[in-house]
């Protein structure tokens, strides 16, 4: 008896119904489009459309589960993109100079949230507002306000690169950070204590939880992811774009909370956040192929997040 | 049912069936209450009372059965029309809001209109305030209507619940566990606004665990037990034991277990600890196998003091040592390190993380002993939680479960159980029975005994007269955050605690 219980509590009854809203999706296009959508070449993709937003939302999806937000992910995006393109230069340095420094300029951005939130007492949104414009505006500087342009041809390949043929590098990558910080959020100790601080930050203090630290680990790992997606990035457009990543940040809050991440924090699951990105993705491209503009797009794509946020309410609501 | 006996009932609850993800958690329940009387309904946690009330407050939907208010059969869809019916209901956990204050919490929905033009309304603060303090004055309470519910204490925010619901003019006032955190004289003054009620054919339904307070004000008294009705009848033909016996469906021969047990050496000693305008100079020892209950009466400092001991908050002065060496506690890892635990008095605010399982509730502060290099070991961690739960007899279909769907004492005892996880020496327990029922207190005592006995050592802050005596070693009581006494078990009488507890309180000027 226990056994069936479990299987009908609430949480997989809103679970399964994030699931099923993504395959529906996912036949209507095929349905509309069965020529053009559900080719094997079109859902590889997808994949790849969704790997740099699914990467970000991955570290945005920590920040919301302890009960924070993160709005300068598109800004690091920019920034540690013009400074991979800045040192990858034909001749100049070898190819892990560059990554390792657009990560570090993520994590180190990454690191200032975190200690304004955790050590500052700042609300999240305002001191990632704040790092969001400052951000922003030392990548123009960096850049002088262009493109940085004339990059190796390994670097180009970093992101531009298959495995197998036809797999996009770019999906690898996101399956493994995907599949690496799956593990870290439901099976490390650090992982929970993010949940526990996100729940109830009090009792997370009073059990002993550093609360401070993992605030400040969640905002560095976003800023970290932030700093891969800016070097992939600069990667796949063969320069660093000072202007790139904007309202980035937009879209991997909205992959989390298509997800079934709470806003409030302290509940949600990994795979609901990669249903999240994929279905941001499914739904541009399968509206690209059906020729619907791009100025509806945006009208779909809003509605989307405010009814799987609807959904999640009222399922929470009603017993 | 005869029209004529039915008609001085204010409210019937015929036939109730509910279940949860088909458990049956109300079963064909029955509760009829005659206008103008206090109704005690009683039972075990997870009897149903709470599910019954919502059923008519309309939080929850039944699934069958009917619900007469005075002759009309109703069913409401939310809180709000069974407020407009007359129906009011004071919830066991507060539902304020913290950052109002205390006259737009109590007009809350209702709020006064000094302008009004169309929709658009300006709320009249001033009226507000005064209607606010009248009711106060009137009822004896001396609470700044202005001051935010943020800044008052538990017991404050107590009694502001209850002028609200006295203020909707109610035919039928519901008082979940009103008492849970009250002192005796706002207790009193309570039972004196609930007799002008009566008098006003006003029907009270009275959910408690304190029998003292039962026999005292209720005419009437309906017992559920596992979802069944089991009894209702007039309260003075029932007694306590008889009361007991039908809500656990068993005797409960001795409700204090004391051990008595020769205390071993000095585990913990508090040496003039002081923070400013919450306690002053407290200094005091605890010893192994020992039970010390610090009394004193609400805002005495107790919570604060143990709070402060154990790193939550840091003291302006003060030390601690533990096994006779001075250590230093400036965050609660520093007190878990030094094998201690702390209960804290309010579980929805401190003690759980309401969001999560109960198998994460239970392994969150002994996580790292259940896991290797950060990561957790799932078996182990499925074994501790499983075997905690059938040690403290936790009522729960899963350890997955998502803990806020469990009562009140069930998830006390996960509180307690993710704190015995960690093997602690030094107990700290912050009004651990509070708002729970007998069977669960019980099961506590018949814990703390066991905790004793194995050497533990326990630091019980209590309010509840007859618990503090019955299971205490020492007595240590706080009055206005100092040390106004301490009792050996041969000078525990009511009198001398509360003559101790109320030294500064009564006579401030001395």
């Amino acid at each position: 008896m226990n056994e069936n219980l479990k299987k009908f509590n609430i949480n997989s009854l809103r679970e399964l119904g994030i699931f099923l809203a993504f395959v529906f999706i996912l036949v209507v296009l095929m349905a509309l489009s069965p020529n053009a959508f559900a080719k094997p070449a079109n859902l590889i993709n997808i994949l790849k459309q969704a790997s740099i937003n699914g990467i970000l939302a991955t570290g945005m999806m920590f920040v919301i589960i302890s009960g924070g937000i993160d709005l300068s992910v598109g800004s690091i995006v920019a920034l540690s993109g013009v400074v991979a393109a800045s040192f990858a230069h034909p001749g100049e340095f070898p190819l892990y100079v560059p990554l390792i420094l657009a990560v570090g300029v993520g994590a180190i951005v990454g690191l200032i949230n975190g200690a304004g939130v955790a050590y500052g007492g700042l609300p999240p949104f305002i001191i990632t507002l704040g790092t969001m414009t400052i951000v922003r505006g030392v990548a123009l500087i960096a850049a002088n306000g262009q493109p940085v342009f004339n990059v190796t041809k390994e670097f180009e390949a970093t992101a531009g690169g298959f495995v197998f043929n036809n797999i996009p590098n770019l999906v690898i990558y996101y399956v493994v950070i995907t599949l690496i910080l799956a593990f870290v959020l439901t099976r490390t100790v650090f992982g929970r204590r993010v949940y526990a601080v996100g729940g109830n930050e009090i009792a997370a203090k009073v059990s002993g939880i550093n609360v401070e630290k993992i605030k400040l680990a969640v905002y560095s790992l976003s800023g970290f992811l932030a700093g891969i997606a800016g070097f992939l990035l600069a990667s796949r457009i063969i320069s660093g774009n000072p202007t790139s990543g904007q309202a980035y940040e937009l879209d991997a809050i909205a992959a989390v909370v298509i997800g079934g991440v709470s806003m409030s924090g302290g509940s949600g699951k990994w795979y609901g956040t990669v249903i999240g990105a994929l279905m941001i993705a499914i739904i541009s491209n399968g509206l690209d192929i059906l020729n619907v503009s791009s100025h509806f797009q945006l009208i779909i794509k809003g509605l989307i997040i405010i009814v799987a946020v609807l959904v999640d309410i009222k399922g929470k609501g009603k017993q | 049912m005869n029209e004529s006996l039915t008609s001085n009932f204010v409210l019937q609850m015929n036939d109730i069936n509910k279940s949860f993800y088909k458990v049956k958690v109300l079963d064909s329940v029955t509760m009829q209450v005659k206008r103008g009387e206090v109704h005690a309904l009683v039972g075990e946690n997870g009897a149903g009372k709470s599910t019954l009330m919502k059923i008519l407050m309309g939080i929850y939907d039944r699934d069958s059965g009917e619900i007469i208010l005075e002759n009309e059969k109703v069913t409401f869809q939310n809180p709000r029309e069974a407020i407009n019916h007359g129906i009011s209901m004071i919830h066991q956990e507060l539902n304020s809001v913290l950052d109002l204050d205390v006259a737009e919490n109590i007009f809350l929905g209702r709020e006064q209109r000094a302008i009004q033009a169309g929709s658009l309304s300006v709320v009249d603060k001033k009226d507000q305030i005064k209607q606010t303090s009248n009711l106060f004055e009137k009822m004896g309470i001396a609470i700044n209507p202005k001051s935010l519910m943020r800044n008052l204490s538990v017991a404050q925010r107590q009694l502001v619940e209850i002028v609200k619901a006295i203020s909707l003019s109610a035919k039928i006032v519901i008082m979940d566990e009103p008492t849970s955190a009250i002192t005796e004289k706002e207790v009193n003054t309570l039972f004196e606004q609930i007799a002008k009620l009566k008098a006003e054919s006003v029907a009270i339904i009275y959910i408690s665990h304190k029998m003292d307070e039962i026999f005292k004000i209720a005419d009437r008294i309906t017992v559920l037990r596992d979802g069944k009705h089991i009894c209702t009848d007039e309260a003075k033909n029932l007694d306590h034991e008889k009361l007991i016996k039908m809500m656990v469906g068993r005797e409960i021969k001795e409700f204090y277990p004391k051990q008595t047990i020769e205390p071993g050496p000095v585990v913990l000693e508090v040496k003039d600890f002081s923070r400013k305008k919450r306690f002053r100079n407290i200094s005091f020892t605890l010893c192994s196998g020992e039970i010390l209950v610090m009394a004193g009466l609400v805002g005495a400092g107790r919570s604060e003091l143990v709070e402060s001991i154990f790193g939550v908050t840091k003291p302006d002065s003060g030390e601690v040592l533990v096994f006779g060496k001075k250590v230093k506690i400036h965050h609660p890892q520093d007190a878990i390190r030094n094998k201690m635990a702390l209960i804290t008095e309010d579980r929805k605010y401190t003690g759980l993380n309401l969001k999560g399982s109960v198998e994460h509730n239970i392994t969150i502060v002994g996580l790292k002993t259940l896991s290797r290099f950060g990561i957790i070991n799932n078996l182990k961690e499925a074994q501790s939680s499983e075997s905690q739960i059938k040690k403290l007899n936790i009522k729960v279909f899963s350890r997955k479960n998502i803990i806020s769907s469990l009562s009140g004492g069930n998830q006390q005892k996960v509180v307690l159980s993710k704190w015995l996880l960690t093997g602690p020496d030094i107990i700290i327990m912050d009004e651990p029975t509070r708002g729970i029922d007998v069977g669960a207190k019980r099961d506590i005592y018949v814990l703390m005994g066991e905790l004793v006995k194995a050497g533990k050592a326990i630091l019980m802050i209590s309010s509840e007269i007859p618990e503090l005596m019955g299971l205490s070693d020492r007595i240590l009581i706080l009055s206005e955050g100092k040390m106004t006494g301490t009792l050996e078990q041969k000078d525990f009488t009511q009198e001398n605690i509360m003559r101790l507890a109320s030294q500064f309180g009564v006579t401030q000027n001395e």
